[in-house]
């Protein structure tokens, strides 16, 4: 079943704000196994440019989908949420997260499309710091893949997304 | 931002260096954990293999962020990346079999955008066990 377009540009209202620990951006480049000094070392981050430690570029993610999720959960929309999968996943930074920030996150609803009878949804979220000022622009593309007729024959390609 | 490569140093078709990353099933566990992505299909096998994956896949974000290192270690200043995206195309397998998985990443520069603002598009290719698994893959790079 096609989604409703009227949800097409639909904004939801900011996130509870999200504060940025110094401990947690350190815990994530552990994570993925960065060791760039401008995560772990205020000096070496100030000799950049930057007023503190920086996140990695992927970590805000993190918050911003704590977000879409929420959207993607509207029951109102009616996304059957076990059949979602990530597909395209972009990020345009203002400038790089950092320890400090307190950030929220307003997600509006891009596109609703549907290919072969799958749901492609595109969600924008706009994070900003605590004085309103643009930190990174968030896009992510979920795909609600079409009810198969019988079995599990799906589910390989279910998880190619993520 | 003061990336450590210049701007004049490079040229359409530049390659940056090559990289591999591991990953196993415990490198998963650390990422669910600090990521907050605790869906079982990135540790269960179990629960992996009952919605039809072969074993345990590493998430999709952990592949782009393995990724992205290969931009930021080349400029030295992770805040030299202004624009970054992929598509998801395939999972990173990652059996528990004492070896895990390896991620491999090629990248060049695709070109020269703009002489003043000294910025560059990077085309990227990630590879697992000869699989393209991240499509579209590209990102914008200030240089200095």
């Amino acid at each position: 079943m096609a989604l409703d377009q009227s949800f097409v540009g639909r904004t939801y209202p900011p996130s509870r704000p999200y504060e940025v620990g110094r401990e947690k951006i350190r815990e994530f480049a552990e994570a993925i196994g960065d060791d760039n000094p401008a995560y772990r070392d205020a000096e070496a981050a100030k000799a950049l440019g930057h007023p503190d430690v920086i996140a990695p570029p992927t970590f805000v993610f993190s918050v911003s989908y704590q977000e879409a999720e929420s959207v993607v959960r509207d029951p109102k929309l009616g996304l059957d949420y076990a059949r979602v999968v990530h597909r395209d996943q972009q990020f345009a930074y203002h400038r790089p997260v950092r320890a400090g920030d307190v950030l929220s996150v307003t997600s509006t609803i891009e596109s609703i499309k549907s290919l072969a009878g799958n749901e492609v949804l595109d969600i924008r979220g706009e994070v900003q710091d605590a004085e309103g000022q643009p930190v990174v622009t968030v896009h992510t593309k979920l795909v609600a893949r079409a009810v198969e007729a019988g079995g599990t024959g799906g589910a390989g390609e279910a998880a190619e997304g993520e | 931002m003061t990336a450590q490569i210049a701007y004049a140093d490079v040229e359409e078709g530049t390659q940056l260096p090559l990289r591999t990353f591991p990953v196993d099933r415990a490198r998963l566990v650390r990422y669910a954990g600090a990521s907050g992505d605790f869906n079982p299909i990135h540790w269960n096998e179990r629960f992996a293999k009952e919605v039809g994956l072969p074993d345990v896949i590493a998430h999709g974000m952990f592949t782009m962020a393995e990724a992205a290192r290969v931009i930021t270690d080349w400029t030295g200043d992770p805040g030299a990346l202004l624009e970054y995206g992929v598509r998801f195309t395939k999972p990173v397998v990652v059996p528990d079999d004492g070896k895990g998985a390896v991620i491999e990443v090629a990248a060049k520069v695709a070109k020269k955008l703009d002489d003043q603002a000294r910025t560059v598009q990077v085309d990227l290719t990630v590879t697992s066990a000869g699989s393209k698994v991240l499509g579209m893959s590209r990102a914008v790079v200030a240089l200095g």
